[in-house]
C-alpha cells in the first residue's frame, strides 16, 4: 500500500527522480513514468476482470467433468458446439436475442428522444414552472422502479399485455435520469446567443431545436443511448414477471437454463458466454465512448 | 434568454424603417407567440405524461393496494388500513430479509469503495496504453447481472466449485457458500463487487484528474508525505464524487435481485432464506404467495428505508467533509472545486 502511494504521489508531484537508484525506479517508477509495480497491478486488475468470463468459456467448452478437477483447467475444451446445440434446444435463444434487441432499441430511441426534448427545454427555454418541474425530475430519480411492479403488473394483466414485449417496453419509455443528464449537458454547451439569433432569423421553436439544439446535443445523445441500451438489456426482474418462457428476453431465457431441474453447468456457462457476446461487441466498438460517458457524468453529476 | 423580449424586438425593429413589413399578419403573430409560450411545455410533456403513467401512478397505487387484502388472482379484497404494514413489521422473514440486505450491502459497498479508490489511484498516473487499462477495469460492467450470477454461482459451487476445489488443494475444508449465512452473503457481494468496482473506479478517476497537479507539488514542497497528500488533498477534493458513488451504490445495493434469485434457483433466497433480500421477499410475497397487499406494504417499507439510508449517507459524508475542510489544505481544496465548475 505505502509503496503504491509513494509511486502514485511521486508521479503527481513530478518530483525529480532520486539519483543513483535505478533499480528502485524501475520497480516503483520515478516521477514521470510509472514503474513495473504499477503495470503489475494493472495486469492483476485486468486478469481479475477477465478471468470469470474466461472461466465461462473454459467450462462452456468442456463437459461437467471440468468442474471436478482439483486444479481448474485453463484452456477451453472441444465440447463447445455440443453445448451450444444444447442451449438452443433448451431455450428459444434466437427469439430471446431478437426480443432483447427490439426492446432495448425501442426503449433507447424513446428515452433519448424525449430526454433531449425535455432536457433542452429545461436547459435553454424560459417558461413558468421551469425550476419547480426540474426539481420534480431530480426527485423522481431516487424512486426505485421495483416499488411499482405490483400495480404495473395489474395494469398489464388487465389490458392483456402480459406475454407481449410491449409490456416490457412501456414502463421504461422515459427516465428521469435521461432528462437530468441531457439538461446538465445542454445547459453549458449551447450558447444563448445562438438560439437568439436563430429566432431573429425567423426560425420557429421546433426549427431552432432541430437546427441548433440537436447538433449540439449529439455527443450526449450517443452516451445516453449507450447507457439506456445497457439498462434495458440487463433488466431482469420486470421481464421475468410479464414475459413467459416461450417469448423471453435474453436475460430471462438464460435464467431458465439455471432453473431447469437437472442443471448442466457446462451448458449454463455456454449460455452465459453466448449471451455476453453482443455486449462484448458493443464494448469493443463503443468502449471509449462508454468510458468518457462514465467519466463525464462523474464530473458533471 | 428572455424570449418575450426577443420577440418584441423582432416585431418593432422594422417600424422606424420605411415600409412596415408585409408579413406578420395578426394570425401569424399570434401563432408565433403561442409557439414561444407553449413549445417548452410541449417538449417536456411527453416525459411528464409518461412518467405520471408509469412512475407516479404505480407509486401511489402501490400504497392503495397495501391498504387492502389483495390477492393476485382474486383481486381487491377488504380495506384493512395499515393492517398489512402491521403484519409485515411482525413478520420475522421480513426482518430476516432486511438483515440480509444490509449485510450484503455493507459487504459490497465498503470493499467496493475502497477497491475503486485504489484502482482509481493506480490509473491516475501517466500510463502507457491508458484506454486499454481503463477498458480492462470496465469489462465486467458489460456482463449482465444474470450472466454474472450464473458464472459466480458455478464458481461458488459447494461440491464442485472452482473456489472450493482450489481451497481443497491447500487443505482447507469446503465452504458452504450456499447454505451458510455469511459465506452466501460474501458470494453475492462478490458478484456485485466484480461488476461495479471498475465502473466506480472510473468515476473516481475522473474526479481525481480534475484536481490540479500543482496542489500536490506545493504540498510536497511543504513536506507532506504521500499518505498525507492522498488523505488530505485527494480524498477531500473528490468528496462530492464519493458521495455520488455512495448514494448510487446504496440505491442499487438495496435493490439487488438477479444475483440472489439465481444463486439458488429452487428456493428463493437459499434453503434457510439465509440470503433472501428484501426485493426477493417482495417478489416471493407477490408472485409466489400471491399476496399483493403484503407485497405492496413491503415495497413501501423498502422505499422508506432507501430514503432514510440516503439521508443518513448524505449527512455522514457531509460531516466527514466539514471535518476535512478544517485541515490546512482547505484553500487548495476549494481551488480544486472551483476549477472543476
Amino acid at each position: 500500500m505505502s509503496i503504491l502511494e509513494k509511486n502514485t504521489a511521486g508521479n503527481k508531484t513530478s518530483a525529480p527522480s532520486r539519483p543513483g537508484r535505478p533499480f528502485r525506479q524501475r520497480i516503483f517508477g520515478n516521477g514521470l513514468k510509472p514503474g513495473y509495480l504499477t503495470y503489475g497491478l494493472l495486469l492483476a486488475f485486468f486478469l481479475g476482470s477477465a478471468y470469470p468470463l474466461w472461466w465461462s468459456v473454459v467450462v462452456g467448452s468442456r463437459t461437467n467433468e471440468a468442474l471436478g478437477l482439483d486444479w481448474p483447467p485453463l484452456l477451453p475444451g472441444g465440447n463447445f458446439w455440443t453445448n451450444v446445440g444444447e442451449v438452443f434446444d433448451t431455450i428459444p435463444f434466437w427469439t430471446a436475442l431478437g426480443n432483447s434487441i427490439l426492446i432495448s432499441t425501442i426503449i433507447t430511441v424513446s428515452v433519448v428522444t424525449f430526454s433531449t426534448l425535455a432536457g433542452y427545454a429545461f436547459a435553454k427555454l424560459k417558461f413558468r414552472g421551469n425550476g419547480v418541474l426540474m426539481v420534480a425530475v431530480v426527485a423522481t430519480m431516487a424512486i426505485p422502479t421495483q416499488l411499482g411492479i405490483i400495480p404495473l403488473f395489474m395494469v398489464m394483466r388487465t389490458f392483456g399485455w402480459t406475454g407481449e414485449i410491449g409490456a416490457v417496453i412501456i414502463p421504461t419509455l422515459v427516465t428521469a435520469f435521461g432528462v437530468f443528464f441531457m439538461r446538465q449537458y445542454l445547459v453549458d454547451v449551447i450558447p444563448d446567443e445562438l438560439i437568439e439569433s436563430a429566432r431573429m432569423d425567423g426560425a420557429n421553436m421546433i426549427r431552432t431545436f432541430w437546427h441548433v439544439a440537436l447538433p449540439a446535443a449529439k455527443p450526449a445523445m450517443a452516451i445516453l443511448s449507450l447507457f439506456t441500451f445497457m439498462m434495458a438489456w440487463t433488466d431482469f426482474l420486470w421481464p421475468l414477471l410479464v414475459l413467459n418462457a416461450d417469448n423471453p428476453t435474453l436475460q430471462t431465457a438464460l435464467s431458465q437454463l439455471q432453473s431447469s431441474r437437472y442443471v448442466d453447468y457446462s451448458v449454463v456457462l455456454t449460455g452465459a458466454a453466448l449471451a455476453t457476446i453482443p455486449l462484448l461487441v458493443l464494448f469493443v466498438l463503443a468502449g471509449k465512448q462508454l468510458i468518457s460517458g462514465i467519466m463525464q457524468g462523474a464530473v458533471k453529476g | 434568454m428572455d424570449c418575450e423580449n426577443v420577440m418584441t424586438v423582432t416585431i418593432k425593429r422594422p417600424a422606424p424603417a420605411a415600409a412596415p413589413p408585409k408579413a406578420k399578419s395578426p394570425l401569424r403573430y399570434r401563432l408565433s407567440s403561442w409557439d414561444l409560450k407553449f413549445s417548452p411545455y410541449l417538449y417536456i410533456s411527453p416525459f411528464f405524461l409518461l412518467f405520471a403513467l408509469v412512475g407516479l401512478f404505480p407509486l401511489v397505487y402501490t400504497f392503495w393496494v397495501s391498504l387492502h387484502d389483495w390477492h393476485l388472482l382474486k383481486g381487491q379484497g377488504e380495506f384493512i388500513g395499515l393492517g398489512n404494514f402491521a403484519t409485515v413489521l411482525q413478520d420475522r422473514f421480513f426482518w430476516n430479509s432486511l438483515g440480509n440486505t444490509m449485510s450484503i450491502f455493507l459487504l459490497s459497498a465498503i470493499p467496493q469503495l475502497i477497491g475503486a479508490l485504489f484502482i482509481a489511484a493506480v490509473l491516475d498516473q501517466n500510463l502507457r496504453a491508458k484506454t486499454f487499462w481503463r477498458m480492462s477495469v470496465l469489462l465486467p460492467y458489460v456482463v449482465t447481472p444474470v450472466a454474472v450470477a450464473m458464472i459466480f454461482t458455478n464458481m461458488f459451487g459447494e461440491e464442485q466449485g472452482l473456489i472450493n476445489n482450489v481451497l481443497g488443494n491447500f487443505g482447507i475444508d469446503p465452504v458452504n457458500w450456499r447454505t451458510d449465512t455469511l459465506p452466501s452473503h460474501i458470494a453475492i457481494a462478490t458478484m456485485v463487487n466484480w461488476r461495479w468496482t471498475g465502473y466506480n473506479a472510473l468515476i473516481l478517476l475522473a474526479a481525481m484528474q480534475a484536481v490540479p497537479r500543482d496542489i500536490y507539488e506545493s504540498a510536497a514542497i511543504d513536506g507532506a508525505g504521500a499518505f498525507r497528500r492522498f488523505f488530505s488533498i485527494t480524498l477531500p477534493s473528490i468528496r462530492p464524487t464519493m458521495i455520488f458513488v455512495i448514494i448510487t451504490s446504496t440505491i442499487g445495493g438495496l435493490q439487488i435481485f438477479a444475483e440472489p434469485r439465481l444463486f439458488d434457483p429452487t428456493d428463493p433466497g437459499g434453503p434457510q432464506r439465509n440470503f433472501q433480500t428484501t426485493v426477493l421477499y417482495l417478489w416471493e410475497m407477490g408472485f409466489q404467495r400471491n399476496n399483493f397487499g403484503k407485497a405492496s406494504a413491503i415495497a413501501w417499507l423498502l422505499f422508506l428505508l432507501i430514503v432514510i439510508i440516503g439521508i443518513v449517507n448524505f449527512s455522514i459524508s457531509k460531516r466527514i467533509a466539514s471535518a476535512d475542510s478544517k485541515k490546512p489544505t482547505n484553500r487548495a481544496q476549494r481551488r480544486a472545486e472551483g476549477k472543476r465548475k
